[in-house]
């Protein structure tokens, strides 16, 4: 006989399909004009909520919870400040987990359960790239501050990091000056050094600089023997290092094992700040190079503000760096924006974002609303026993973003 | 950790689910099953979309894609003993298969996916993803290349009779080791950034709300033909066979079976089903990228469905979901803290219900505990 739970499964099925398939005929196809759930604002109440999306656990968690902090910084500050619009602003702080698709889901959370009015965060392009297809897909903000590879420029993300040309191209253009005329590339195996070293290659073509050696160590690897030993033999004028987090802890040990050092054979790093000098130890760096927008040392009286404000809150012996930096800006930005459009609705912010300028700690910064990048200063820093960075050269003024490099003739093909 | 060589037979399962008896308590087992389908399926489709919002309930599809590599997982390593530590490798293949095929079709014909234009240092596509473009390869390459992976990994290891902790840690290796390979290959692959931002699902905009409503369906639909699927495989002779192999493999080769050949088709439908949860993922979630498949991934595929009951369909597939939905839950509560969360209700699940949550209903209603393998 037939059971009677077959024929039941069955009918449950068919019905299930039935169900699917008459949904389906009512979606859009792709490329019409869909019935888009846009984004919303919450703006109902005394306050206005804003989502900070920090990794909070996992690897990058010892970075990205500094950027919280100096969110949370600038939020304290404007609230004190009598807030934005009148309205006080209610941080919403979400984990990314160091996990991209967590990321996506987290920044989907914000936008449509608690409908913030912007998100600030993410770190990693991998993270980035992830929220950007929820943020243009509900047409909301993300205010992005960390230094990145370039060669993007969503509608819906405001970039406060350095791109290349505010950072690499000036990192090179000083190694030049100063004289180097072979370089050696190390970094982390992700998409940020190999694209980085792929800028930096065409570059080398175009100036004349030979390249002697390119490796990459998994993100996270210690193992670095091999790798020092290939620097040193290659007998390069200059390492151009784009390693990430621990693995310069092993890299920089080995390095000064083969007997270099910074005066033999400098190594300019782009991805570490006064944080990280703090985990690798200054004495394994003392006298190396970086690239960076700001310096807990760069003068000026924002700049001490911020310092002092920062220490008071979270402690004397917590340092500044760029990427906190740049997000403690970030909120300022958008604070500003909302003021000059009046309203926190996404298109009028984005209307209202070009030439809005901050007095940030690093110097003024300048928004410039057709790549949604700020204008910034590039400063090489030389890293001291204190584990703070000194200024050694800066551009002698702002320099314009070019997330594409469409500026410069050698990056011609890149993108 | 899964020596079951030692428990001789203890492997009929998890009570009433699998009884095989005949007469009415068959009858009624067949009834309550019935009646367990029905309330999944009046669940799934009816209750959830009626009482979750949009964004819920795309997290639902994304926990239901967790379960599909679960129900696999409850083939292979429940009923099989194979510890399948590296399902990762198989989630990956069916998810990039279908990514690529949703970023060519986003591109165009004759057009280059957009991040190799920016990555990539050719202007030609490989060769590897022309198959891609054709929508009937991509599907059928979501399930058949994983099951074609795991087919050769599988004669090769079963061959030799590998076992135990070897088997799960060349299953491990192997996933690891895709995971670099994917990074390596930015120009072609996307790198750590995986492929992201699809923008239709096979002519769907995928930014539409009653699309995405649909991929749940889709999801809701598979996992439960793949739950029927699996039920008809453990009540069949090839379960009772698959069970023995599992407990006692020299007797099975002494009884004149292959056990290299019962232990291989368990693990090659596990592949395939990873690969489609894999697929699936990735109009649901819209991302795939090699964080997804490595070792970490491949361990929580496994929690979930050690913590529900691996040995039990149901337990395997519940505890999936229950996993993930905790962890987003607490993480959505205790945004610093959720981790510890997470790790506590794994350790409470293994020191004191070693069969898993479903083993819960037994104690509840003092049947005998049916031994599952209670070694972890």
């Amino acid at each position: 006989m037939l059971p009677i739970a077959r024929v039941r499964r069955l009918a449950a099925i068919a019905v299930a399909s039935a169900t699917a398939l008459a949904l389906t005929a009512c979606g859009a196809k792709t490329g019409e004009e869909s019935a888009n759930a846009a984004a919303t604002v919450d703006t109902s109440g005394d306050t206005i909520k804003v989502g900070l999306l920090n990794s909070l656990s996992g690897t990058m968690a010892i970075s990205e919870v500094t950027v919280r902090d100096a969110l949370m910084l600038a939020i304290e500050e404007i609230n004190a400040d009598g807030g934005v619009l009148g309205k006080q602003i209610e941080p919403i702080s979400e984990d990314g987990a160091s996990d991209w698709p967590t990321f996506a889901e987290k920044s989907e959370k914000l936008i449509q359960q608690d409908q913030v009015a912007a998100v600030f965060g993410c770190w990693t392009s991998a993270s980035r790239k992830a929220v950007l297809p929820v943020f243009e897909q509900n047409g909301s903000l993300l205010f992005y501050p960390v230094q990145y590879e370039g060669l993007e420029q969503s509608p819906n993300i405001f970039y406060t990091g350095a791109t290349t040309n505010q950072q690499i191209v000036p990192a090179l253009d000083y190694l030049v000056e100063e004289g180097v005329e072979s370089l050696y590339l190390v970094g982390s195996d992700y998409v940020f050094p190999r694209t980085a070293n792929r800028i930096i290659r065409a570059y080398a073509e175009e100036h004349g600089i030979e390249i002697v050696g390119e490796d990459y160590a998994p993100l996270g690897s210690t193992e670095f023997s091999t790798i020092a030993n290939k620097v040193e033999q290659a007998g390069a004028d200059a390492v151009f290092n784009t390693l990430n987090g621990d693995s310069n802890v092993s890299f920089f040990s080995e390095y000064a094992a083969t007997g270099l050092t910074a005066e033999t054979m400098p190594v300019l790093s782009v991805s570490i700040a006064e944080e990280e000098v703090k985990s690798i130890g200054a004495e394994n760096l003392e006298g190396q190079l970086t690239s960076w927008n700001y310096y807990q040392t760069t003068e000026g009286e924002a700049n001490e503000e911020f310092v002092a404000a920062f220490q008071e809150r979270y402690g004397a012996d917590r340092p500044t760096s760029d990427p906190m930096e740049a997000a403690y800006t970030s909120v300022y930005l958008w604070a500003a924006m909302v003021e000059e459009a009046g309203s926190f609705e996404v298109e009028d912010v984005r209307a209202a974002a070009d030439g809005i300028t901050f007095e940030a700690p690093e110097g003024t910064v300048t928004v410039d609303g057709e790549t949604q990048h700020i204008h910034k200063t590039a400063r090489i820093g030389r890293i001291g026993a204190d584990g703070l960075i000194t200024e050694v050269w800066s551009s002698e003024e702002p320099i314009r973003p070019d997330p594409y490099l469409r500026d410069y003739d050698w990056a011609e093909g890149l993108s | 950790m899964t020596d079951h060589q030692t428990e001789t037979g203890t492997g009929n399962g998890t009570g009433d689910e699998t009884t095989t008896g005949n007469g009415s308590g068959a009858r009624g087992a067949r009834w309550r099953l019935a009646g367990g389908y029905a309330a999944a399926a009046v669940l799934l489709f009816a209750v959830a979309p009626a009482v979750l919002s949009d964004f819920r309930l795309e997290q639902l599809a994304r926990y239901l894609c967790f379960a599909m590599v679960a129900v696999g997982i409850s083939l292979a390593w429940g009923r099989g003993g194979m510890l399948t530590l590296g399902q990762g490798l198989f989630f990956g293949l069916g998810g990039y298969a279908m990514a690529m095929h949703l970023k060519l079709a986003d591109a165009g014909p004759g057009q280059l996916p957009d991040f190799m234009l920016l990555y990539g240092s050719t202007d030609q596509l490989p060769w590897w993803w022309e198959p891609f473009r054709s929508p009937v390869v991509a599907i059928a390459a979501v399930f058949l290349v994983p099951m074609a992976v795991a087919a050769v990994i599988g004669f090769l290891v079963f061959r030799r009779r590998v076992r135990g902790a070897y088997f799960a840690i060349l299953s491990q290796a192997l996933a690891a080791a895709f995971a670099i390979l994917l990074i390596g290959q930015q120009a072609t692959t996307g790198g750590t950034n995986g492929l992201t931002n699809f923008q239709g699902f096979f002519g769907f905009a995928l930014n539409d709300p009653i699309n995405r409503r649909t991929v749940y369906f889709v999801i809701a639909g598979t996992l439960l033909a793949l739950m029927l699927l699996t039920r008809q495989l453990f009540l069949s002779r090839y379960g009772e066979l698959l069970v023995a192999v599992r407990d006692s493999e020299e007797r099975v080769r002494f009884l004149g079976y292959d056990p290299a050949l019962v232990k291989l088709v368990a693990y090659v439908v596990s592949a395939g089903m990873a690969g489609l949860a894999g697929a699936l993922f990735v109009p649901a979630v819209g991302i795939i990228s090699p964080a997804l498949i490595g070792i970490v991934p491949s361990i929580q595929f496994l929690i979930g469905a050690a913590i529900g009951g691996r040995a039990s369909l149901v337990g395997a597939a519940l505890g999936a979901i229950a996993v993930a939905w905790a962890q987003t839950t607490l993480s959505e509560e205790f945004p610093a803290a959720w981790t510890y969360f997470q790790a506590g209700l794994f350790i409470v699940v293994v020191a004191f219900l070693p069969g898993g949550l479903i083993s819960l209903r037994q104690l509840l209603t003092r049947r005998r505990p049916t031994p599952l393998g209670a070694s972890t």
